[in-house]
């Protein structure tokens, strides 16, 4: 009876399938035939789209971001201002969040845009190299590949959008510890996962900034990993604390590091010995920024992600319209002022061999402004 | 040999090895950094761990029963961001209620995997690995990816933590809800016929229904109450650490589980003991803690963690080899 | 008299199991249908060949662990170090690459340390039989994957793409459409399916998976057998690690996370439950293709991997619990019957 029932059902399946595979085929075929348009991409392949009679940065492609994971704020504000843009240039954007931040969603990611059929696509890698073969296959296809946030090496991409430079944030931290700690004394590092490419980035530049005799009185006790991770980070300031209980202060160079480490010491009662600095978001610290000795944090540092998340969409529209190839040398001019030097921007060499764009320089959230910022991201 | 004649003097119980597996490091991480075995620092050890220690009580339910449940990370997640975004939303909501909005969802999470398992007979752990995807994406989707900041929660909720007043001032109230759970735990499942049931349901679930007990709502029970325990693990997590965010408790299942087996409860059900599982959650969480104190390079710290666990279990079941030997000495005499 | 009357049992059983396991997989070929056609309505670019064939690439890698692990499913044990196996072998892969050693031995490297830690799951396993294997992979997992980082501490090592041949393994394609890797894939699925359901040794793995006391009593050499696959695991990890590496270029201890759930729940949609003894191999390679292309069919559309998760978790919970009420009536008038 059952066994009858399951084979009709089987049947009616199958002819159903059958019916919406032919109805289905050769619609895909019609649309996947009218897809390929990238009529702007030729248009303004003259170089500088400055003096061009249209906006160069008009567009009617479509656009991927890949962010790094899912269920991260400050991922959301990139890809948010990403999405702001193009869809205001007129484009499509399609927005992919890994499960989780591995380089191997990540490569599933790219597949599924590069079978949309995508004209460029962002990223902001889980991992340096991890991800080359999945996306030089893409720029074979033809589509453009830029980084932003967190760079892929520079055979996979055509440019980074790096939030600021790597020398730039190692020195501004470096003197932010100079400055709280009162230019001596031993400090300590919480970083991210031990993996992590920025964070690793930023700490072999502050070790390279602190060679400076500047610096020498200043003693560094350690690199912590907190896997960005809350209660790890935590067991991570503990061990910081009883390592060296005259530690002055303590730099987190990650959103999640610095607040595990802005909790600890408030509880611990430390807020007024032990003094905190790093990168951190506004809206998640605005608790502990303060000059007295109430507050670990008499100031931290970040960029704005969704100013990040506009500029890289600029640079892949330009990427795709032949504004910029992605060169270093090279100027553009994106409309919107509020970027970089009145919205002009140059394409320099990174460190890495590839070139890159710089968003402009960290930004001090201090107890003046924090609680301006903390309304915004 | 010698090994031998050093089993044979641990002859009163497991729990006995485990004690002496804790007294040994213990010692060795304070003779390394005199600043661990200090009041402040047990107490931060309680604190910071308190999560754990609820979560593998009602773990242990669940292991008894022959069941286990992987998905408590992903239901201490949903619940605490449930009660986190109310929070949000209405500063005004008083600590207790936040705390019972987070029991209710875990309670919910708990029942309806306890009633996939029970009722629709579906292996645990396929069931609470479904489970898992579904709740870590349930806390995604209502919170929009967005995280609940220190700055958004009252500051009653994030006082919470930190303070000692359900402990009359001299213990933190997290640790005053370890110790009253432990307390009741062990009451229960010590002295008293629900108690003896579970441990029933576990040994043999065909033998505890023919004899009466209706082992498809004891286990619906154990599987609701690990959910309502994680549902308050949510709470206390989020209270804390003053900040809430969709990926909290990641992998936590696995430490509660290590925890468990290392306090001697048997995944085939039927074993374990109140006192055995709060010794093994501790002796996890000092390895968690102690680790970093006494500098040991971050990146051998999963490595000695995975070995120690391995070695703890081991010497279990060389310890109950021994017991049971002894135990059948003791007969033929 | 016990031995006969179990004999029957098994004999009963396995034909009546049969039937069922033929609806079982009858319903999931309804569901890899109806997904199908879910997809190529949705999106009108996921009937091309060349985006399925790119789609399958990057669910396939995980799908090597998922051959072993029926087998480790089907004699009623189970592995959640997998991941941590993948991480270790392409880890040493990577490290001795980078020392100089020739490719084609850095991956027998590979292999080797898969071998080396499935057979020390297996020592384990058969020396301490008191222990759920459960917790003995929960430790090595740990214990594995600790030993990558202690190896390779915060670095990554890479370079493999300068080796044509190597990348090709994941991304070459035998006349431009079909990828290597997924025909290697299906040569070893078939090899796993002949031994399950057509040798001795998979007709050993059901006895061994049904009653293990049984298995014993009547001749079987379970500690062997069990030895065999937990090795077996280990170098199908290796294999995972090398597809991996390949696909990646490179290697980092953090390779493999979650794939041990993932490799699991492929095994267990297609039928091979954790209570051993039951399950045919064919419906786990149908699940593996189920969800790799439930997942690129969403991901086609850009559905948000919160919503993924919850949909693959509820698909698990559904799918395994459709039958398994059906299983609960079936036994109980077939119980009532023979009495």
């Amino acid at each position: 009876m059952k066994k009858k029932l399951l084979s009709v059902m089987l049947c009616i399946t199958l002819t159903a399938s059958m019916l919406v595979g032919c109805s289905g085929k050769p619609s895909s075929n019609g649309t996947t035939d009218t897809t390929p348009t990238k009529p702007a991409e030729t248009n303004t392949d003259n170089g500088s789209g400055d003096a061009g009679s249209a906006d160069p940065y008009a567009t009617d492609g479509t656009y991927a971001i890949i962010v790094k994971s899912a269920g991260n704020p400050y991922n959301k504000k990139e890809s948010d201002g990403y999405k702001q843009v193009i869809e205001a240039q007129g484009g499509t954007c399609v927005i992919q969040e890994p499960e989780s931040a591995t380089a191997e969603d990540q490569i599933t990611c790219i597949n599924n845009v590069v079978s949309q059929g995508v004209d460029a696509i962002a990223i902001a890698a889980n991992d340096t190299d991890a991800l080359e073969p999945a996306l030089k296959q893409a720029m074979d296809q033809g589509i453009h590949v830029m980084s932003l946030d967190s760079a892929v090496n520079a055979n996979s991409r055509e440019v980074f959008v790096n939030q600021a430079g790597t020398r730039e944030i190692a020195q501004t931290l470096m003197d932010a510890i100079l400055d709280i700690s009162g230019g001596e004394g031993n400090w300590a590092i919480l970083s991210a996962a031990s993996t992590a490419t920025n964070q690793n980035a930023w700490i072999d530049g502050m070790k390279e900034v602190m060679q400076d005799s500047k610096y020498s009185k200043l003693n560094l006790i350690g690199v912590y990993y907190g896997d960005d991770q809350y209660q790890a980070s935590v067991d991570q300031t503990a061990a910081i604390l009883t390592d060296d209980p005259n530690v002055k202060v303590i730099c987190a160079p990650t959103t999640v590091g610095i607040m595990a480490a802005a909790k600890v010491l408030q509880d611990e009662g430390l807020t007024g010995k032990v003094k905190l600095t790093g990168l951190g978001l506004p809206s998640e610290m605005a608790d502990y920024i303060g000059a007295d000795d109430a507050h670990s944090c008499p100031y931290m540092y970040l960029w704005n992600p969704i100013q990040l998340g506009n500029l890289a969409a600029y640079v892949s529209i330009g990427l795709v319209n032949g504004v910029i190839t992605g060169a270093a040398g090279e100027t553009f001019t994106v409309p919107d002022t509020t970027l970089g030097d009145n919205g002009s921007y140059t394409i320099k060499e990174a460190a890495d061999g590839g070139t890159e764009i710089i968003l402009g320089a960290p930004f001090a959230f201090t107890p003046e402004n924090i609680a301006e910022w903390s309304a915004v991201y | 040999m010698e090994k031998k004649s050093l089993w044979k003097t641990i002859t009163g119980s497991r729990e006995a090895s485990l004690v002496i597996v804790l007294i040994i490091l213990c010692v060795f991480i304070a003779s390394r950094n005199s600043a661990f075995l200090t009041p402040g620092s047990i107490e931060g050890l309680f604190k910071n761990y308190a999560v754990n220690f609820v979560l593998t009580c009602g773990m242990m339910l669940v292991l008894i029963i022959g069941g286990i449940d992987i998905s408590i990370g992903s239901t201490l997640a949903f619940s605490g961001m449930t009660a986190s975004l109310v929070l949000r939303d209405f500063p005004e909501t008083s600590v207790p209620v936040a705390f019972l909005i987070s029991i209710a969802v875990g309670t919910v999470c708990g029942l309806l995997i306890g009633a996939v398992v029970a009722y629709a007979k579906v292996p645990p752990i396929i069931c609470t690995l479904g489970a898992m995807s579904v709740y870590r994406g349930l806390a995604y989707l209502i919170a929009k990816n967005e995280w609940v900041s220190a700055s958004e929660f009252s500051k009653a909720y994030k006082a919470f933590a930190q303070s000692r007043y359900l402990g009359f001032g001299i213990i933190n109230n997290l640790v005053v809800i370890v110790i009253i759970l432990i307390v009741v735990f062990y009451i229960v499942m010590k002295w008293t016929p629900i108690g003896r049931k579970v441990y029933a349901v576990g040994s043999n679930a065909e033998a505890a229904l023919v004899s009466g007990i209706k082992v498809t709502k004891v286990k619906l029970a154990c599987y609701t109450i690990l959910g309502a325990l994680a549902g308050l693990s949510g709470a206390m997590f989020t209270s804390l650490y003053a900040s809430s965010q969709g990926n909290m408790g990641e992998g936590i299942e696995m430490d509660v589980i290590a925890a468990c087996v290392v306090g001697g409860v048997s995944l085939n059900g039927g074993r374990g003991s109140v006192i055995g599982v709060f010794l093994g959650t501790l002796i996890i969480s000092i390895i968690g803690k102690g680790l970093p104190m006494i500098g040991v390079s971050q990146f051998w710290q999963k490595a000695i963690k995975g070995l120690i666990i391995l070695l703890a279990v081991i010497i279990n079941v060389l310890v109950q080899r021994q017991m049971d030997k002894a135990a059948l000495k003791r007969r033929e005499i | 008299m016990a031995g006969k009357s179990g004999r029957t049992i098994i004999a009963e059983e396995k034909f009546s199991l049969k039937k069922l396991l033929v609806r079982w997989e009858t319903f999931l070929v309804i569901i890899f249908i109806l997904v199908n056609i879910m997809n190529s309505n949705i999106s009108d670019k996921y009937l091309s060949v060349p985006g399925l064939f790119n789609a399958t690439n990057s669910f396939l890698s995980i799908a090597f662990l998922t051959l072993p692990m029926c087998f480790v499913l089907l004699i009623g044990e189970i592995d959640i170090s997998v991941g941590a196996q993948v991480a270790l072998s392409a880890v040493l892969l990577g490290i001795s690459f980078n020392a100089g050693v020739p490719m084609w031995l850095a991956v027998i490297i590979a292999l080797a340390v898969g071998v080396l830690c499935g057979f020390l799951n297996g020592i384990i396993a058969i020396k301490f039989t008191e222990l759920n294997p459960m917790i003995i992979t929960l430790g090595t997992q740990i214990l594995f994957r600790g030993i990558a980082e202690m190896i390779l501490k915060d670095q990554s090592t890479g370079g493999f793409t300068s080796v044509k041949w190597f990348s090709n393994l994941y991304w070459g394609k035998i006349g431009g459409v079909v990828p290597v890797m997924f025909v290697i894939f299906v040569i070893c699925a078939v090899i796993f399916g002949v031994v399950m359901h057509k040798s001795t040794f998979g007709r050993r793995m059901y006895a061994v998976g049904s009653n293990k006391l049984a298995a014993k009593y009547s001749g079987i050499n379970v500690p062997g057998m069990r030895l065999t696959i937990y090795t077996l695991t280990g170098l199908f990890c290796g294999v995972c690690a090398v597809f991996a590496s390949s696909q990646m270029g490179s290697a980092r201890p953090n390779v493999g996370a979650g794939y041990e759930l993932d490799a699991i729940g492929m095994c267990v949609l297609g039928g091979v439950l954790t209570d051993g003894g039951k399950g045919n191999f064919i419906g786990a390679m149908i699940s593996v293709f189920l969800l790799g292309l439930l997942k690129y069919g969403l991901g086609l559309v850009n559905v948000s991997s919160n919503i993924m998760l919850v949909v693959k978790g509820a698909l698990l919970i559904f799918a395994v619990m459709i039958p398994h009420l059906n299983l609960g009536r079936f036994f109980k008038k077939k119980a009532v019957k023979t009495a």
